[in-house]
């Protein structure tokens, strides 16, 4: 299935490439710079899709003890991480060019900022637990906690900036679109996704090939 | 051979840590009112066995059950059967003897009045020390307080590392006779340890763990120090 | 437990006098970090004051079950037969006890140094306080737990808690800002929801997951 999955991502990101570099209109201020938007945003969706099917399969596991839903856990919020430093790293590029700096503490950044130290913090505090099983069941623990933080980040870094500057009005796209570059979102988005899924079911794969080595 | 009531079973046990087998099919028996004592060299698996049918560790394989409740899945029921003494004391060395029974029993929900609490340090012989802070407290002492705090819970079952470490003569006997009154109440023991001598006296049965299974497990009746001695290097020498 | 934490850190004094001390010495070096401007303090108080009670929290809050580690009792603790949720609580008492015993006092440090007036303010900064310090206990005990055992815990323990409390600081440094700068609380409203909101989701997770960080 995984390798089902690996051609099928293949050809979403060439889709998407062509998508982003082809049908997208070039943007009239930024140049085409502001193509990499259509890896940074896709990335973020992405992460924070696997995000969720991290933490669904922490609390499967501590439902039902089953080893194979910590294996997805664990594959999908490393995964997830990923590809918020993707977004991350993406963002910075994107901003150095167009806005003059590599970082500012706006909302969406600070906000994703914090996001990505709380699973970083997750994948450390699997390393450093080796008993798999007690690792599992904090993993899930912790993963719990931080999917249910999420949104209150978000909403405490929103007040805190809009109460003291103006939202940033460079956020990638305008309220509305026009169809193509929501297409070329849409059509990347699917690519990633479907990356992030091979990454996945590889990761978990490999995950429990380490296992069965150690049994 | 299993009597009709084991209190502890264990089955086909293995406990995987990293890369490495600290046990592999380890089978044992504890009758109710009989005592089994646990030997090998140092790394074989004693701790770690003791630590899965106290419910402190699971195994990778295999079951363990205590009055026939499973120490995985029904943990909670084995708890409350169970009394361990180990390396730890679990004792807090800034509170007095009394406080650190008020402690314990009342976070296992029983009643913390004086006179039980007082009871329970009489019969390990603390009663004069019940306000004296454990960090004064000999090795013997905190044994002693900890039977104390095993007394309260009346376990049906106590699992033993190297009970008699560090004890003087005198609390040595006076804990057999504590461990042999448990027997006779019905009580299933199971030791580990790392002597030959008198310390097997109470021993019904010895099973010497070695490569992470039971090499030999055998009545103890007649068995002088010498003879658990060559058995031991028996069974020990190809398995370490 | 509480009783029994608290007992414990009355005859030993070991964890308050270490709060006090490192409060002080934070005191010390953000009046040397920030100059003699009074105006740039007075900015930056709310913030200053939420940095240093954050930071002795999770120094404290990292030693939670250390005398359970000292001791061997943590062992003690995972086979108690029932439900260990009574333990969470109990430790998150004692914790919040001690955080707000030396918050008082740093509080109370603060006045004196940076000569600042609370007066009408006092109830609220209470309130924020509590709300505030529960949330960070609430989280911190359970992080606690799980780092209890782990070789890195002095490092784990702050890489853990400091995002996750990142909602609890804006939340406390905005409504004690509102309040030193004598705004009425009602324009601060909706923080105050959200750190009620926050405490009761640590609380809950704390609650039903403490059990399994205590299986073993």
């Amino acid at each position: 299935m995984s390798t089902a999955l690996g051609w099928l991502a293949a050809v979403g990101l060439a889709a998407g490439l062509v998508m982003g570099f082809g049908v997208a209109p070039r943007e009239v201020t930024q140049g085409n710079v502001q193509r990499i938007m259509y890896l940074h945003v896709p990335a973020v969706w992405v992460a924070y899709l696997a995000f969720a099917v991290g933490v669904a399969g922490s609390i499967a596991y501590l439902a039902g003890r089953r080893p194979g839903a910590d294996r997805l856990a664990h594959a999908a919020c490393e995964v997830g991480t990923v590809f918020l430093g993707v977004n991350i790293a993406t963002g910075a590029i994107w901003g150095k060019p167009t806005w003059g700096t590599w970082w500012t503490w706006d909302a969406r950044l600070t906000s994703v900022a914090v996001v990505f130290v709380m699973f970083v913090a997750y994948l450390l505090l699997r390393q450093a637990i080796e008993d798999r099983e007690r690792a599992a069941r904090y993993a899930a623990v912790l993963s719990i906690v931080a999917a249910l933080n999420i949104p209150l980040v978000h909403f405490s870094v929103y007040w805190w900036r809009t109460l003291h500057q103006p939202p940033s009005l460079l956020k990638p796209g305008s309220s509305t679109m026009p169809p193509e570059i929501v297409a070329a979102l849409l059509v990347n988005f699917a690519a990633l996704a479907l990356l992030g899924a091979y990454f996945v079911t590889r990761r978990a794969r490999l995950l429990a090939a380490e296992e069965e080595a150690l049994a | 051979m299993v009597a009709a009531e084991s209190l502890i079973r264990v089955a086909g046990l293995a406990r995987v840590f990293g890369a490495q087998r600290v046990l592999d099919g380890v089978d044992l028996d504890v009758a109710a009112g009989e005592a089994v004592a646990l030997l090998g060299p140092n790394g074989a698996g004693k701790t770690t066995l003791l630590k899965i049918v106290a419910t402190l560790l699971r195994p990778t394989r295999g079951r363990a059950t205590v009055a026939g409740y499973d120490c995985v899945r029904e943990a909670e029921a084995v708890r409350a059967l169970l009394g361990v003494i180990a390396h730890g004391t679990h004792v807090y060395e800034d509170l007095t003897a009394h406080e650190n029974l008020v402690f314990w029993a009342r976070l296992a929900g029983r009643s913390a009045d004086r006179p039980p609490l007082a009871g329970a340090l009489a019969d390990v012989d603390l009663e004069r020390h019940a306000d004296a802070r454990v960090r004064t407290f000999s090795a013997g002492m905190r044994r002693r307080l900890a039977l104390a705090r095993l007394g309260l819970g009346q376990p049906r079952v106590l699992l033993l590392d190297e009970p008699f470490a560090g004890l003087d003569q005198r609390a040595r006997k006076w804990l057999e006779g504590r461990l042999e009154a448990f027997k006779a109440g019905g009580g299933a023991l199971l030791m580990a340890t790392h002597s030959f001598g008198r310390e097997l006296g109470i021993a019904d049965r010895i099973a010497i763990l070695a490569g992470g299974r039971v090499a030999l497990d055998t009545p103890r009746a007649g068995l002088g120090p010498e003879d658990v001695q060559r058995l031991y290097v028996a069974h020990t020498e190809d398995g370490s | 437990m509480a009783w029994k934490d608290l007992l414990v850190e009355r005859r030993s004094k070991e964890t308050l006098n270490a709060l006090l001390f490192f409060s002080l010495a934070l005191l010390f070096v953000f009046q040397f970090a920030l100059g003699p401007d009074r105006e740039r303090l007075a900015a930056v108080l709310p913030g200053l004051l939420w940095l240093g009670f954050i930071l002795s929290g999770v120094l404290g809050l990292g030693r939670s079950f250390l005398v359970e580690r000292e001791n061997d009792c943590w062992e003690g603790l995972l086979l108690t037969p029932g439900d260990k949720s009574a333990i969470y609580l109990g430790k998150l008492a004692g914790s919040l006890a001690l955080m707000l015993v030396v918050e008082a006092l740093v509080l109370a440090l603060f006045v004196l140094f940076f000569n600042v007036d609370l007066g009408p303010a006092l109830p609220g900064l209470a309130l924020v306080i509590v709300l505030g310090t529960l949330g960070v206990a609430a989280v911190g005990t359970l992080f606690a737990a799980m780092t209890a055992q782990v070789r890195a815990r002095e490092l784990l323990f702050p890489v853990l808690l400091l995002p996750v409390l990142v909602p609890v600081l804006l939340g406390t440094v905005q409504v004690t800002e509102a309040l030193l700068l004598r705004e009425s609380l009602a324009g601060v409203a909706h923080w105050l929801k959200l750190l009620v909101a926050a405490d009761v989701v640590y609380l809950t997770i704390g609650l039903l997951t403490f059990d399994v960080i205590l299986e073993g």
